[in-house]
């Protein structure tokens, strides 16, 4: 009593909603005061059911391994196989995804070739066209056919070793690509065709097919164009990878790429990376179900992307039936994007190490995501290609030391069979049995 | 003069052959006969040869064609001169959906009409078609020019940025920023030629000019903190 007295009643302690946080009160605050949606970088950045809820389970009584990093454990991978008369032939099966110069600097593009040259991979141009910086430091380009067609024209098609036709990504199922008037610098304008200094919104569908029907026409002319050489994907977002996957082997996709929503974007509105399309584990075990019910599993090769960051990342990939992923994040961020060097600039922009996703604003303190001469010549692309190469071996290494683990002699070995899920989630999307069962939601036969 | 008979030969002889004429051939001049509707028919020449297909095409006729003339004796599916960079292509009958699509350069005059999607996204292609163009033609169209002599469909060149559009007969409706513009002697005289170069003997004075209101341009953002 003496204490009410003297203190008042006693007081719950304020307390924060989860519904309205911080982060969504400052997000309605942002957008009371502008009257724009926010636009950033990156990938979506809320917790996802991903490939840390999955772990291998190594050799035991049953399993036999191989020993450590003397057996030999082969990480090859070719692509292509289906119609092309020359398919890419990869040392490792990571690759580089595509992005646009113009998001990316030159310099930038050129240091992604030179990386991915070196560890014996593929490196892929994006919206905006191919550089001639790209081409001519990447042993395997890939040219990206995009809805905007920006630089679009036969010559590079027929520089190209492979071409991917992009339906979607998995940061924007059914979205378009955004440069602002910031990055449209003269060299990128006139690559595109447009304005100087204008907000530009590439477009979200193709111009000239609307289906997959035609799609297998377009490809058809690709492919004259090209005269049969070259390897043909398509790439989808995460969305219904089952018939997405059908319906790209159906157009006569050689490979297919499949970008779930982790997927990393150099411009896209915040509630699109956030709300629209499914998690890359909740799709690699749909599209092989796809490629094996129409018997095309290994002879249509898929490419997954999305959130990949180690070897483990990989070999999950390739145990769930991929054929080899793609990275683009993570190719950044060893190239040295967020890198806490910057910080003291990070902070000037009202941001830090680690969370600067503001690519779209061009002035990335890294020098990477920007046209800004001042800005790029902070990056060195000889520094950059060492540095890639070095982390694409790593993860090489990595997927290795894990499939010798597991008694594989060649990454593609490695098999769901391998797998434990961690959370009932995982288990589900992954179609992979919880830890310490036999069993995942959905599991056929079991009633549930 | 060289004929290929399509449906003897089949669509790979017939652009690997006409892939095969370099800069300098002697072989100027090729008749295509049994074209039947097949698509990607002369597509990714890169000559200065005439083509003539007697008869209509399926999809992506000509498309991204550099320096050859194709001339199409009949009408042309989708995408007829998509991605052009140069030369020219000609159409006696009609077109359909996404002529002369994202064309980069050189001249597509469609003696008929042309669908829908006409010349979208078009970036510097001279687009010039006697007839009606169907809705959303000239959609984001980038720069270079589209002539129609007759009328034009629904949202004419929505979200346009630079191209140039003159129509001679009715607009249903303009699309998103495009707006109705100041002929000026200039582009009189621009579009003089392109008449000419496109055959038609239509009076550039008897056309209005559509073009971009440019207020999609930037972001409208409020600025007042
Ligand atoms: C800066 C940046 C630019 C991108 N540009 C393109 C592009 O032009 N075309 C495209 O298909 N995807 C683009 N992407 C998506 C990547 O190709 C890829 O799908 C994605 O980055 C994979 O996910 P990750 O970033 O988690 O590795 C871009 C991604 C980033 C980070």
């Amino acid at each position: 009593m003496k204490d009410i007295t003297e203190n008042g009643p006693p007081r719950t302690t304020p307390i924060q909603s989860a519904t309205f946080s911080q982060n969504v009160n400052a997000e309605i605050r942002r957008a009371a005061a502008t009257g724009i949606y926010d636009i950033r970088g990156g990938g979506a950045k809320r917790k996802l059911p991903h490939f840390d809820d999955l772990l291998f389970l190594g050799a035991s009584m049953s399993r036999y391994p191989l020993e450590g990093y003397r057996e030999k454990c082969e990480t090859s991978v070719t692509l292509g196989t289906r119609f092309a008369a020359k398919p890419i032939q990869l040392d490792i099966p990571i690759t580089i995804a595509g992005m646009s110069f113009g998001a990316l600097s030159g310099p930038a593009k050129e240091a992604l070739g030179r990386g991915a040259t070196l560890a014996g991979t593929s490196t892929t141009t994006g919206d905006g066209g191919m550089t001639q910086e790209e081409r001519g430091h990447s042993n395997k380009l890939v040219y990206q056919y995009l809805p905007s067609r920006y630089g679009m024209n036969p010559d590079d098609l027929r520089r190209a070793d492979a071409i991917e036709v992009v339906v979607g990504q998995g940061a924007k199922p059914g979205g378009g690509g955004m440069l602002l008037g910031q990055k449209i610098s003269d060299r990128v304008a006139e690559m595109r065709n447009l304005p100087k200094g204008i907000d530009q919104r590439s477009a979200c569908r193709h111009p000239d097919w609307t289906g997959p029907d035609d799609l297998e026409i377009k490809i058809l002319e690709l492919r004259e164009i090209t005269s049969w050489k070259v390897p043909i994907y398509i790439k989808v977002g995460g969305a219904r990878p089952y018939f997405d996957t059908t319906l790209a082997v159906k157009a006569g996709a050689d490979v297919v790429v499949l970008d779930g929503m982790q997927g990393g974007t150099a411009a896209t509105q915040d509630v699109f990376i956030e709300h629209v399309g499914q998690p890359i584990l909740a799709c690699i075990r749909e599209a092989v179900r796809a490629l094996q019910d129409l018997g095309m599993h290994r002879e249509v090769q898929l490419i997954v992307s999305g959130g990949v960051r180690t070897g483990a990342d990989v070999a999950k990939c390739m145990a769930l039936g991929a054929d080899a992923v793609a990275i683009g994040t993570a190719a950044l961020i060893a190239l040295g994007d967020n890198d806490p060097r910057w910080e003291d600039d990070y902070q000037k922009l009202g941001t830090t190490a680690g969370a600067y996703d503001d690519w779209h604003e061009g002035q990335d303190p890294a020098g990477i995501t920007t046209q800004d001469p001042e800005l790029m010549a902070r990056f060195d692309p000889i520094e950059g290609g060492r540095r890639l190469n070095n982390y694409l071996k790593v993860m090489a290494l990595e997927a290795q030391t894990i499939a010798r683990a597991c008694g594989k002699n060649h990454l593609h070995n490695l098999e769901p069979e391998d797998l434990c899920a961690l959370t009932l989630e995982a288990a589900a999307m992954a179609k992979i049995p919880l830890a310490g069962t036999d069993w995942y939601p959905g599991k056929p036969g079991t009633g549930y | 003069m060289q004929t290929i008979d399509l449906e003897a030969q089949g669509l790979r002889h017939l652009n690997a052959t006409l892939h095969a004429q370099a800069q300098e051939t002697n072989q100027t001049s090729w008749e295509i006969v049994n074209p039947r509707g097949s698509h990607a028919i002369a597509c990714g020449l890169d000559a200065p040869i005439e083509v003539a297909v007697k008869g209509s095409t399926g999809y992506y006729c000509a498309g991204m064609n550099k320096q050859a003339t194709v001339h199409v004796q009949g009408s042309a599916g989708p995408g007829v001169a998509e991605n052009m960079m140069s030369g020219t292509v000609i159409i006696d009958g009609d077109a359909s959906q996404y002529a002369g699509a994202t064309g980069h350069g050189g001249t597509l005059v469609v003696k008929g009409n042309a669908s829908s999607r006409c010349g979208i996204s078009m970036k510097g292609i001279d687009i010039v078609v006697h007839g009606n163009v169907g809705h959303m033609s000239a959609f984001m169209a980038q720069s270079g020019n589209l002539v129609v002599c007759g009328n034009a469909g629904d949202a004419l060149g929505d979200s346009i940025y630079e191209a140039r559009l003159f129509v001679r007969g009715s607009v249903k409706s303009l699309g998103a920023d495009c707006i109705e513009k100041e002929m000026r002697p200039e582009h009189l005289e621009i579009l003089a030629d392109l008449l000419e170069r496109g055959g038609s003997d239509a009076k550039p004075e008897e056309f209005k000019r559509y073009g971009s209101a440019r207020k999609l341009y930037n972001f409208n953002i409020d600025n007042a903190y």
